[in-house]
């Protein structure tokens, strides 16, 4: 457990190191307060449209930081061949890619917890309330969410060649599963076989991240999600980050590290 | 390179001299931005107005909460805006389509229904009267409608119907009077802007002098027209009678109803209506 808890520390560490989420935060600030900024009829409670921007900023930049941060871990390891004496401590490679994703999972909870506070400063200055319950959820989920885009990532490293390639393909999928992941089963209904039962196998298949997209109930002050439905959530990222995590130890574990 | 300093100030000397050319064409050119007033204009020219119904779209689903249809869930293109309808700006239709979801398909689809906004509402309803109007949210996708397409009527007379609901009738006045700079001929937005007087200002000649020029302009555009906008004459014809009747001027809003007999699919409202007025119940 030390062994993995040391490696996260150093991905952490890595995180305020880099300039990725200085800049996504300093952006998604400056364009939020741009949009802040604008009149709308000298009416200035005026706050959905500005949490939507808002939330839409920070779900773009918790994707790019998850995604560019995981899908370099391993191949800079192995580049920089920092992987021998790493394994040489002795770590084991299962605990590698756990250090690994525990250090890209806790570096992207670090950056929600500012993101949305951030959030919250903003909806609380324009509607006066803070639906601290709601705000918890959503990011829980977005959290959630995002352990299974690492995991998936870390697996993605291992597969292809480049942290380039692998990030771009990570990160159109996780686009399309958001954008029409929940939409799946309609496209395959009206599909002909064998186009259906292909679309509604990947419909079952694919890690539904659209679950873990509460802006709406955000944005719309709509009531919680049940806790025990919440929590259903949670259990279910947590499987498909374990299955991602298993499928890359699989692959890891008897991959020659040199390149 | 024998004398880099030469050949530099020689390049500035050829781009000031083709400046003196280049710049004068580029200002007189019909293709140019720079002369367009607004910053929108001058970025996505005239590919902004396909933006335009997707903002107005927006607040239509912000006004159901979220709780809207997705390309993948529509199923009939024809369906009118629930905040459209509201406005006056299009025919109501029967809204039966308010559960387009319907039952959920697999345990997917049931579980997900938790995340999202799954149940139809409208903005609004159960607010607490003390709280500023939540349809003051709709006002800035309409807004931004408006000012990626001038000439989309319908942003115009919809944002002003809401900032009515809100008793903001100075707002609506310039809103308006910015719509109709960019449709002079608008009779729809002269119909909401004489609702604007009436209503808001309590301004009855204003109001009067508004709808007449609205049947006006109604008269010169629509019978011409395949499909004339009967709904719309139907109620400038409506406001006209109504105004003329707390007025107790009986023979002009007798002439508006006569003229609404012509249009109206119930005629026969109108005849009674007409009637009721001659003989003093009114």
């Amino acid at each position: 457990m030390n062994v993995i808890w040391a490696i996260a520390i150093v991905v952490l560490k890595e995180l305020y190191r880099r300039k990725d989420f200085y800049v996504l935060f300093v952006l998604t600030a400056l364009i939020t307060l741009t949009m802040g900024s604008v009149n709308f009829f000298n009416d200035h409670s005026i706050v959905r449209y500005l949490k939507e921007f808002c939330l839409l900023l920070i779900w773009i930049s918790s994707l790019v930081i998850a995604i560019a941060t995981a899908a370099r871990q391993i191949p800079a390891e192995r580049e920089n061949r920092t992987i021998f004496p790493l394994l040489a401590k002795p770590v084991s490679r299962a605990q590698l890619i756990l250090g690994k994703f525990s250090g890209c999972w806790l570096a992207c909870g670090v950056c929600l917890l500012v993101f949305y506070f951030f959030f919250g400063v903003i909806a609380a200055s324009r509607e006066h309330q803070w639906p601290v319950a709601n705000y918890f959820q959503a990011l829980a989920l977005h959290w959630f969410a995002l352990g299974v885009l690492v995991a998936v990532t870390l697996l993605g490293s291992i597969v292809f060649a480049a942290p380039s390639s692998n990030g771009t393909i990570i990160f159109v999928i996780a686009v399309g599963i958001l954008a029409i992941g929940r939409h799946l089963n309609k496209v395959a209904l009206q599909l002909a076989e064998p186009g259906r039962s292909i679309v509604y196998a990947i419909y079952y298949l694919i890690p539904h991240l659209e679950l873990f997209d509460v802006r709406d109930l955000i944005i719309h002050d709509l009531p919680l999600v049940p806790w025990h439905i919440w929590a259903l959530a949670l259990l279910y990222a947590a499987a498909y980050t374990a299955f991602f995590l298993g499928g890359a130890w699989l692959l890891f574990r008897r991959r020659p590290l040199t390149t | 390179m024998p004398c880099p300093y030469l050949c530099l100030a020689f390049l500035l000397t050829i781009c000031a001299t083709l400046a003196t050319y280049v710049e004068p064409w580029y200002q007189n050119w019909a293709g140019s931005r720079s002369q367009q007033s607004s910053l929108l204009t001058t970025v996505m020219g005239d590919s902004r107005r396909l933006f335009a119904n997707h903002f107005f779209v927006k607040a239509d689903e912000y006004f159901h909460n979220g709780y809207y249809p997705t390309i993948f869930d529509q199923r009939d293109d024809a369906r009118s805006l629930h905040i459209a309808e509201g406005a006056g700006a299009v025919e109501e239709k029967d809204e039966g389509e308010t559960d387009f979801l319907g039952k959920p398909k697999d345990w997917i689809d049931r579980f997900g229904r938790h995340f999202y906004p799954s149940h139809h509402a409208h903005l609004g309803s159960g607010h607490d009267e003390d709280q500023p109007s939540p349809e003051r949210e709709l006002l800035p996708w309409l807004r931004l409608s408006a000012t990626l397409d001038p000439q989309k009527i319908e942003s115009y007379t919809v944002t002003a119907y809401w900032l009515r609901q809100m008793k903001r009738y100075d707002e609506a006045v310039q809103f308006l009077r910015d719509g109709l700079r960019a449709n002079p001929s608008s009779y729809e937005i002269l119909l909401e802007l004489g609702r604007v007087y009436a209503e808001g200002r309590k301004d009855s000649t204003t109001a009067r002098n508004i709808w007449e020029l609205a049947l006006r302009r109604w008269n010169e555009q629509e019978p011409q027209k395949p499909k004339p906008n009967k709904f719309m004459l139907l109620q400038i014809c409506t406001e006209l009678t109504r105004l003329e009747l707390n007025e107790k001027h009986f023979d002009k809003a007798i002439s508006y109803l006569e003229l609404m007999k012509k249009t109206s699919p119930h005629p026969d409202e109108m005849q009674k209506r007409s009637e009721e007025i001659k003989q003093g119940k009114y």
